[in-house]
C-alpha cells in the first residue's frame, strides 16, 4: 500500500501568495511580467518587471543620424508610429529653425489623427477581448484595416511607416488620399455606433468597469499619467491643446475631461477621442494647401550645440523627446519620455484591493504597448 | 508666473544655484544637497505649484553625471528645468524626489539602471530593464560591451 504523504495545506483565503502574469499572457498585450501578490483573489500589491524587449533604442540613437533615428521611433509605440516620427521631426526642425511648408503641417496632422483612430480601434478591440467579447476583436480589426489601406496606398507600408522626414515628408500623398479619408469618415461614423451598441452599453462590461481602478486627478498628475487615461481623471494634459504643433491650433476640437477616473471613464475617453479625431479630419481634409511636400534641407543635419525638448500627444499620452547635442550629426544623448512607462507605474497603485479579474480590465484601460515601455 | 519672477524666487531660496542660458526652458543647476528641499518648495507653494514632473533623465557628461528634471505647473502653466550634477562616477548619489512626484520612482530606477546614478531614500532602487548582476551601465560613455554592441 502506498504511503500517503500529507503536504502542509495552506489556506489560500488567508495566506498571501504570488502569481506571475506574463511574460506571456494575453492580457498583458506583449511581453510584460506582473508579479501579483494575492490574498484569495484580492490583489495586495503588484510589481511590474519590464525589460523583456529592451533594445537600447536610446543607446542606438547615439550612433545614428537624425533621419536614421526616425526609423527607430517607429519601433517604440508601433501603434502610433507616425506620431513618434512627428516628435523627432519637430525637434530637428525646431533646433535647425526650419519652417516647414503649410502643406506638410496639414498632411502630418491628418495622418496623426488617422493613426490615433487606428490605434484606438485596436485598443477597443483588444479591450473588448479582455472583457470576454470576441466579436469586438473582429469589428475593431475590420475597421482598422480601412485606415491601413489608406496608409498603404499613400506610402507603401501598413505599420512601421517612417513617412515623415526632418523638414517634410518622404513623398507626396497619393491622389486618392483625400477621397479615401472622406470615405473612411463616412464609413466609420456609422460603425462607431456599433461599437457603442456592442460594448459600451453592455451591462456586463459596465458592471466590470464602473468604479474599478479609480485614479484621482492629483494622483494622475503625480504619477505622470497622461493621454486618455490622465484625462479620464480630469487632468487636462492634451499636448495638442496646451502646446500646439502641426495645425491643431486651426482645428476646432474639444479636450474632453472625465471626472470619475475609473476604468469605464478611461474607456469612454477613447471613444470620445475617436469622434473628436474624425471632427479634426473633416475640418482639414478639404483644406490641404498646395505646395512642396518638404522644405529644403541639408544633406547632413547637425543640430547646434545645446539641448532641446519636444512634446507631442501620442495615442497613449504625452511623448517627450529630449536631446543633448554637441553639434555633431549624431545626438550626444537622446531620451524618450514614453507615455506608457509612466502609465504603467500607476498600475500597482490603482489595482490594489481589487480582484485579480479587475486587473485585466484596468490593464486594458491603461492601454500599454510594451515596446514603448522597454524601448 | 513669468520667467523673471520665477528666476528670482529660485535664486532667493537657493542662492548657490547656477543659472544656465538655454533656448527653451528656464534652467538651473542645483547643488545635490539642496534638490530635495527645493523640490518640496516647488511642489507645495501655491504660486509655484510644480505638480507635474514630465521628464526625469540622466546624462553622462564625462566630467560629471547629470540628472535632469523637467517640471511643469498644470495650474500656472510655467515650466522649469533643474539639473543636479555629481562628479563621483562610482558612488554618485542624488536624493530621490519620488516621495514628491510619484512618477520619479520608475524614472529614477531607469536612470540608475542605465547610468548608474544612485538615489538616496528611494523605496525600491533596482534595475528596471536589465537583469540584476548586469555589468556596467549602458548609457555611460565609457561603457564597453563587445558582445551586445556591434560597431559598424
Amino acid at each position: 500500500m502506498k504511503e500517503v504523504i500529507n503536504l502542509p495545506v495552506k489556506n489560500i483565503e488567508e495566506e498571501e501568495y504570488h502569481i506571475n502574469m506574463g511574460p506571456q499572457h494575453p492580457s498583458t498585450h506583449g511581453v510584460l511580467r506582473l508579479v501579483v501578490s494575492l490574498q484569495g483573489e484580492i490583489v495586495k500589491s503588484l510589481k511590474p518587471h519590464c525589460g523583456y524587449i529592451h533594445r537600447g533604442i536610446e543607446k542606438m540613437c547615439e550612433k545614428d543620424t537624425y533621419p536614421q533615428i526616425i526609423h527607430l521611433t517607429d519601433r517604440m509605440d508601433y501603434l502610433s508610429a507616425h506620431i513618434n516620427n512627428h516628435a523627432v521631426c519637430l525637434l530637428v526642425e525646431k533646433a535647425l529653425e526650419v519652417e516647414v511648408p503649410e502643406r506638410v503641417k496639414y498632411i502630418r496632422t491628418i495622418i496623426d489623427e488617422l493613426n490615433r483612430i487606428a490605434s484606438h480601434q485596436l485598443w477597443w478591440c483588444s479591450f473588448g477581448m479582455d472583457m470576454g467579447g470576441l466579436t469586438c476583436f473582429f469589428y475593431g480589426l475590420r475597421d482598422r484595416e480601412k485606415i491601413l489601406d489608406i496608409f498603404e496606398e499613400s506610402f507603401g507600408s501598413r505599420l512601421l511607416h517612417s513617412y515623415y522626414t526632418p523638414g517634410g515628408l518622404m513623398m507626396d500623398i497619393h491622389s486618392n488620399f483625400q477621397k479615401g479619408v472622406k470615405d473612411f469618415i463616412k464609413y466609420f461614423r456609422k460603425k462607431i455606433k456599433d461599437y457603442d451598441d456592442i460594448l459600451t452599453g453592455n451591462i456586463i462590461m459596465q458592471e466590470r468597469t464602473k468604479g474599478v481602478g479609480i485614479l484621482t486627478r492629483e494622483e494622475a498628475i503625480s504619477y505622470g499619467v497622461t493621454g486618455p487615461s490622465g484625462r479620464a481623471s480630469g487632468f487636462a494634459c492634451d499636448v495638442r491643446k496646451h502646446h500646439p504643433y502641426g495645425v491643431y491650433d486651426k482645428a476646432d476640437f474639444k479636450e474632453i475631461l472625465g471626472t470619475d477616473g475609473d476604468t469605464f471613464t478611461r474607456y469612454m475617453m477613447r471613444m470620445h477621442e475617436m469622434r473628436e479625431s474624425m471632427k479634426i479630419l473633416e475640418q482639414l481634409i478639404d483644406n490641404i494647401p498646395a505646395g512642396d511636400y518638404t522644405a529644403k534641407m541639408k544633406a547632413v543635419l547637425k543640430l547646434p550645440a545645446g539641448e532641446y525638448y519636444q512634446r507631442v500627444e501620442a495615442a497613449r499620452g504625452e511623448l517627450g523627446v529630449y536631446v543633448v547635442s554637441d553639434s555633431n550629426k549624431t545626438p550626444y544623448r537622446m531620451k524618450f519620455r514614453s507615455p506608457n512607462f509612466s502609465n504603467l507605474s500607476v498600475l500597482d497603485h490603482i489595482s490594489r484591493g481589487g480582484k485579480i479579474a479587475d486587473l485585466v480590465a484596468i490593464g486594458g484601460s491603461l492601454d500599454y504597448v510594451i515596446p514603448d515601455i522597454d524601448r | 508666473m513669468d520667467n523673471a519672477t520665477l528666476k528670482e524666487r529660485i535664486l532667493d531660496f537657493v542662492p548657490e544655484a547656477e543659472f544656465q542660458e538655454t533656448k527653451q526652458f528656464l534652467t538651473f543647476i542645483i547643488p545635490p544637497a539642496r534638490i530635495h528641499e527645493l523640490a518640496v518648495v516647488l511642489k507645495s507653494e501655491a504660486d509655484l505649484a510644480f505638480d507635474f514632473l514630465f521628464c526625469l533623465t540622466g546624462v553622462d557628461m564625462i566630467k560629471f553625471l547629470e540628472v535632469v528634471y523637467h517640471l511643469e505647473s498644470t495650474g500656472h502653466k510655467h515650466q522649469l528645468v533643474l539639473k543636479v550634477r555629481t562628479a563621483d562616477r562610482e558612488n554618485g548619489a542624488v536624493d530621490t524626489v519620488s516621495d514628491i512626484w510619484r512618477t520619479a520612482e520608475f524614472l529614477e530606477r531607469e536612470v540608475y539602471d542605465l547610468l548608474g546614478i544612485r538615489f538616496n531614500n528611494h523605496p525600491d532602487l533596482r534595475r528596471i530593464f536589465l537583469e540584476e548582476g548586469w555589468n556596467g551601465h549602458p548609457l555611460r560613455k565609457d561603457y564597453v560591451d563587445e558582445v551586445n554592441i556591434v560597431e559598424l
